[in-house]
């Protein structure tokens, strides 16, 4: 994944010979040999699903492969992919505008609102829809994953405006252009980058999502696995889908990279670039107040009112929720998401500093096999460290160690893509400086480079940390025996059909990952990072 | 993306290596079911069991194993079938020694695949036959029958239907309640396809449908509803009765039970059983504990908390239920109900789902 280079900085860096910086040729060989160590730890899913569908008698993989059903799951999944990605789209690309480039009053508030359904699980939010109204099916599954995932699109849009020169839309409206056509034409492009990074992982998302479509009924890929696992306990049925899943989000990964490769680079050198007037919504503003209102209501207002009303429902027979335990079990999540975090910091580190600063193949392929945990549903990464753990590791199976694991493996995306475009930001001309000035490869590396680089690595570390919190089909796997988190223990009271029980860990969940959600939207808002810092 | 091929090749080619070096690992040690038995076995106090039952049912259990026996538990709760699914996973290398589930065909799908040692006779020939296994690789702990509730104030005892079949009668159109989301309902309509055939069951649902049957969520609703007279019949588990009359009183309930003819598959009972896996064949401390879930306290304490059958004899089932041996269905060995998700395609593909 390219970064879009819109700063001075990032088109000096793109001169001839970027390698310069790693002369050393020990330094430079070894930080390959990392990433592709880290990269190789990324595809274990995928190389178990190899070996899965390799073990299996050929018969069995064509019985698997070779049904109607293979190709109504694959309609209804490209179909929701597609609904939902295109809706996202627009959407977040109409609130990140009304919120960076309109005079709307209250913009700071409506972007926390609306950031703030990342930290509503998906599976949440559907039992909220379900729970509350008789939607269903496609059109539930739609909502929901749309409702939630808006925000991915919303957060780089707004950072990639901000970046983004206005002066060639306002010599666009010179020349005559409608407002529509001069965004279309002048900003559009500028911000195409980071809206379509946004999507993607939009798309990789609802991929690989389990929880919302099983609630909804609806026949996704992801569904039809996880009954292959564990209501027909056939593993061949469910690693032969699985593949067939896989590649389709690596599909979706090649085609996104060559949409962003065939456009052109525009932008401005720093000096000509200019603050946008903002557009004076007028009467317009309360029809923007309303649809930010309906939005809000629909991805906040339906979950937590479900979940207020199961509160209030409490009767003397419920089960009883112990404080104490809810506490253990928000303690437990946290602790396992920080270090899911630090596991995918380290595995990002490599591979994203060998995307930003060298350009080959090599570059390419890890940072491509690194976004092969998005594309596979939470049970087969799941089992297929279940599978790594036992055989490699077994003194490590069903510890806390291998549980981080799979969150740095899982979450992988999203820290190389902070690591890599944090790491581009950095000039490489402050770096040669230092290096005149007598400073030591790691010296710079460590003044120059990481301070720099620091609180956009840092944003992707948070942001790594929030999912992992909502993370279901791996943490039951892999989770030490006797260790609840708050998704484990909700899961495990709503399977019980306890929902009042299961109320407060929903709402204590959706307060404890609100708090990376708020800090990551100060971060973009504030304007002080690069479009794709967060994704 | 075809320059990058040698590069990604060699990442790829990495992880492969890594893994089927793996891979390599595990197959040289097949498994052969042994036989547990308390001659040879060891016990060093403490074992896993993976429990597929709710934690709030079976944390007191466990409590009260432990200050009897001195025994210390490691409890894995989860689904009964994502339990077995890991199972088949893990394999040989399993930490548990004890899988413990409310799904007969959860553990049938790991007694097919030679996880389970087979048990003792001692514990097996306590629980009688057609609500265990076959071959004694895992025993049944509870029961839990299959019943037809029915509004006793809009139809008399000898007016409720006597098979499922007649359920989808025209007269019962839009008066009969069930819940198809529901893993019991599943059951049930597994064991309507494994006993009459995959057509007939289809043919069965399509026929719910089609006279309008009402959709509930799960079985205390459809209890609810009958008992307030909104639909004439349901399907549910018999305990559900039980946990409300134990409410609101006997007495007071204008919802009954009828309960099917033997050999149908309305009437089929389902049991939470245990298996001792392989691993733990020789595990004293594990063997002891499925002892003690066919003991009569453990028998004693599910029939307090959950209305169940007990399973044994000298324990007395709850008041009002059918002898046990009058629903025992010969035809059904329970472990063919492993085949879930046939049923689970049926009923999306019916319309019920």
């Amino acid at each position: 994944m390219r970064p879009a280079r819109f700063t001075a900085a990032a088109d000096l860096e793109a001169a001839p010979d970027p390698r310069r910086r790693w002369r050393a040729p020990g330094g430079r060989l070894i930080l390959r040999a990392s990433a592709v160590v880290a990269a190789s730890l990324a595809a274990i899913p995928l190389t178990y699903l190899v070996v899965r569908v390799a073990q299996a008698d050929g018969t069995e993989i064509v019985r698997a492969l070779w049904n109607a059903r293979i190709a109504t799951l694959m309609v209804n999944t490209v179909g929701l992919v597609l609904a939902v990605s295109a809706a996202c789209l627009v959407l977040g690309v109409a609130t990140a505008w009304l919120l960076a480039r309109t005079d709307l009053p209250g913009r700071r508030v409506w972007l926390v609102v609306s950031s703030l359904a990342l930290a509503v699980p998906s599976y949440v939010a559907a039992f909220g829809w379900i729970a509350t109204t008789p939607v269903r099916g496609f059109w539930g599954a739609f909502l929901v994953l749309t409702l939630c995932n808006v925000p991915l699109v919303i957060l780089p849009t707004i950072a990639a405006l901000r970046l983004a020169d206005a002066a060639s839309e306002d010599v666009a409206r010179t020349l005559g252009r409608t407002r529509w056509r001069a965004f279309l034409e002048a900003t559009w492009p500028q911000i195409r980058p980071a809206s379509l990074a946004g999507v993607l992982l939009v798309a990789l998302y609802v991929l690989s999502d389990f929880g919302s479509v099983a609630l909804m009924r609806y026949q996704a890929f992801t569904w039809a696995i996880q009954v292959a696992y564990e209501s027909l306990f056939d593993r061949t049925l469910a690693a032969v889908m699985s593949v067939v899943l896989a590649a389709m989000g690596i599909a979706l990964v090649a085609a996104e990279r060559r949409i962003r490769g065939a456009q052109a680079r525009t932008g401005s050198t720093v000096a000509a670039r200019t603050q946008p007037v903002p557009v004076a919504l007028g009467r317009w503003r309360w029809l923007a107040h309303g649809g930010l209102a309906v939005v809000a209501a629909l991805s906040l207002g339906v979950p937590l009112g479900a979940l207020a009303r199961y509160l209030l429902l409490r009767t003397e027979t419920s089960t009883t929720v112990k404080t104490e335990d809810l506490l253990a079990d928000a303690l437990s999540t946290v602790g396992l998401a920080a270090a899911g975090a630090v596991v995918a910091l380290a595995l990002a580190l490599p591979i994203g500093i060998v995307a930003a600063r060298f350009r080959s193949r090599l570059a390419t392929a890890t940072e491509s096999a690194s976004y092969l945990g998005l594309a596979l549903p939470g049970i087969v990464v799941g089992l297929s460290l279940v599978f790594f753990s036992l055989n490699v590791a077994p003194m490590l199976y069903q510890s806390i160690w291998m549980l981080a694991f799979a969150y740095g493996v899982l979450f992988l995306p999203k820290a190389v893509g902070a690591v890599r475009s944090s790491i581009v930001q950095v000039e490489p001309g402050l770096e040669d400086v230092a290096r005149t000035l007598g400073s030591t490869p790691a010296g710079v590396w460590i003044r120059v480079t990481a301070r720099i680089a620091w609180p956009g690595i840092g944003a992707g570390v948070l942001l790594v940390a929030l999912t992992a919190m909502k993370e279901l089909p791996a943490t039951l796997l892999l989770r030490p025996t006797g260790t609840e988190t708050l998704a484990t223990s909700l899961w495990r009271l709503t399977s019980g059909t306890a929902y009042a029980a299961a109320a407060p860990y929903a709402l204590v969940l959706i307060a404890v990952a609100a708090v990376p959600a708020l800090l990551l939207t100060r971060e973009v808002a504030g304007g002080k990072r690069h479009p794709e810092e967060t994704l | 993306m075809t320059a990058l091929r040698p590069a990604a090749i060699a990442t790829a080619a990495l992880a492969v290596l890594t893994l089927s070096a793996c891979a390599a690992g595990d197959g040289d040690a097949m498994p052969t079911p042994g036989t547990a038995s308390s001659a040879s076995a060891v016990a060093d106090g403490t074992f896993t069991l993976y429990a597929g039952r709710d934690q709030e049912l079976i944390d007191p259990l466990i409590e009260q194993f432990e200050s009897d026996t001195g025994i210390s538990v490691d409890v894995r709760y989860a689904g009964s079938t994502e339990l077995a699914a890991l199972l088949l996973e893990e394999g040989d290398a399993t930490p548990a020694a004890v899988f413990l589930a409310q799904d007969a065909g959860a553990l049938g799908a790991i007694a097919k695949a030679g996880m389970f040692a087979t048990l003792p006779e001692s514990i097996t020939t306590t629980v009688p036959a057609g609500f265990t296994s076959t071959d004694g690789s895992w025993v049944g702990v509870t029961g839990r029958a299959r019943v037809i509730v029915y509004d006793s104030e809009q139809l008399s005892a000898d007016e409720v239907p006597t098979t499922v079949a007649a359920l989808t009668d025209e007269k019962w159109s839009s008066q009969v309640g069930i819940a198809p989301t529901n893993a019991s309902f599943q059951s049930f309509v597994t064991a309507l396809r494994v006993l009459e055939g995959e057509d007939a069951a289809r043919a069965w649902l399509e026929g719910m449908k089609a006279s309008d049957a009402q959709v509930y969520a799960k079985n205390t609703p459809i209890l609810e509803a009958a008992n307030a007279g909104e639909i004439k019949l349901g399907l549910i588990n018999h305990y559900y009765w039980y946990r409300m009359a134990a409410e609101v009183g006997a007495e007071n309930m204008r919802a009954k039970l009828a309960f099917p003819e033997a050999g149908d598959a309305g009437s089929i009972v389902n049991v939470t059983g245990a298996g001792l896996l392989t691993g733990a064949a020789d595990d004293a401390d594990a063997l002891q504990f499925i002892e003690y879930l066919v003991s009569p306290a453990a028998q004693q304490y599910f029939v307090d908390n959950t209305y169940e059958y007990p399973l044994i004899d000298g324990v007395a089932a709850p008041e009002g239920l059918p002898a046990l041996e009058t629903l025992t269905n010969p035809e059904l060995d329970l472990a063919d109900l492993d085949s879930l998700g046939k049923t689970t395609e049926m009923l999306v593909e019916v319309g019920l789902l």
